[in-house]
């Protein structure tokens, strides 16, 4: 008899692996991005039921919520010639397959053994009232604290980056230098012109201007 | 008896990150899909890393969990960025055509 915990545990693997398949031979690369959605969601799900609760809902709402959108926005935005990115999509196919296939049992025959088994490591239920997200913040903001800041500066170090690899100056825009606006002086944009107040109306003036 | 033990979990794990492994044998012209593959094996790992911290009872495998997320959103974000400049100035994604370097 199984445990429920175990079918919804089958269940979810299912749905992450068919997902995994399809975005790695999905035609168009938007599906592809949308089968990796489910993946993710699903992969949540999995963490949920280790009781991960809190990196679940991060992993849904930044992850999925920000990352994959971003993919998604990329590749539709991208003139993708997809025939031309199909080509001898299956010849490689042997050999990977082969090298998936082994690294596959080789991981299986290696944590299958008795070393991963329950009677070795049961996994611990928290009890009842226990916040995992409350735990994760003490250990973040105490043990944790220079990696924290660390990330953070990663965060940065993106940010940057990927502003400026894609920051275009256009040529017919039209901008304000505020350090050319700062330098400018008073000779730079008035010029006083000597006038006479009075002048009398000359006959050649006419024939001149004309 | 059929209750989950860590090796379901870690193996279904080493299952995902062959399919990705698969993904980049065969989505070797194509960088959008290859950088997906990217995103599959980080899941992967980070599996890993929560179905250990949860059987060990220790949340330091969570934490770590958190970082790499934090790396993989800053790295598929400035990789996403090259991509946009590559089709900027190239017009094109396919790994065929970048041989500027002629490397």
């Amino acid at each position: 008899m199984m445990e429920f915990k175990t079918f919804v545990f089958y269940v979810l693997s299912a749905i992450m692996l068919v997902a995994a398949m399809r975005v790695i031979t999905a035609r168009n690369p938007v599906h592809a991005v949308l089968f990796l959605v489910l993946s993710f969601f699903t992969a949540a799900g999995l963490w949920m039921l280790l009781e991960a609760e809190f990196l679940a809902i991060v992993l849904i709402m930044v992850y999925v919520g920000a990352v994959m959108v971003l993919f998604l926005f990329v590749v539709m935005m991208l003139d993708i010639d997809i025939e031309r990115l199909r080509h001898r999509f299956w010849s490689y196919l042997p050999l990977g397959a082969m090298i998936g296939l082994l690294m596959v049992a080789e991981m299986a025959l290696v944590l299958s053994g008795k070393y991963f088994s329950t009677e070795v490591l049961p996994g611990q239920s928290m009890p009842a009232g226990y916040s995992n997200t409350k735990e994760l913040g003490h250990l973040l903001f105490t043990e944790y604290v220079y990696p924290f800041e660390l990330a953070s500066v990663i965060l940065l170090v993106g940010i940057i980056a990927a502003i400026m690899l894609t920051l275009r100056q256009r040529k017919d825009s039209k901008y304000q230098y505020p350090l050319e606006q700062l330098a400018v002086k008073r000779n730079d944009r008035v010029r006083l012109v000597k006038m006479p107040s009075n002048k009398e109306p000359s006959a050649g003036q006419g024939e001149q201007s004309s | 008896m059929m209750t989950l033990s860590l090796s379901h979990y870690l193996i279904l794990s080493a299952i995902l990150f062959a399919i990705s492994i698969v993904g980049i044998f065969l989505n070797r012209k194509n960088l959008i899909v290859l950088l997906m593959a990217i995103e599959l094996m980080l899941l992967a790992v980070n599996l890993n890393f929560v179905a250990f911290s949860h059987y060990l009872n220790d949340a330091a495998g969570q934490i770590v969990v958190f970082f790499i997320l934090t790396v993989a959103a800053a790295e598929s974000g400035i990789g996403l960025a090259i991509l946009v400049v590559l089709f900027r100035n190239m017009s094109t994604t396919h790994v065929d055509d970048l041989n500027q370097l002629k490397g």
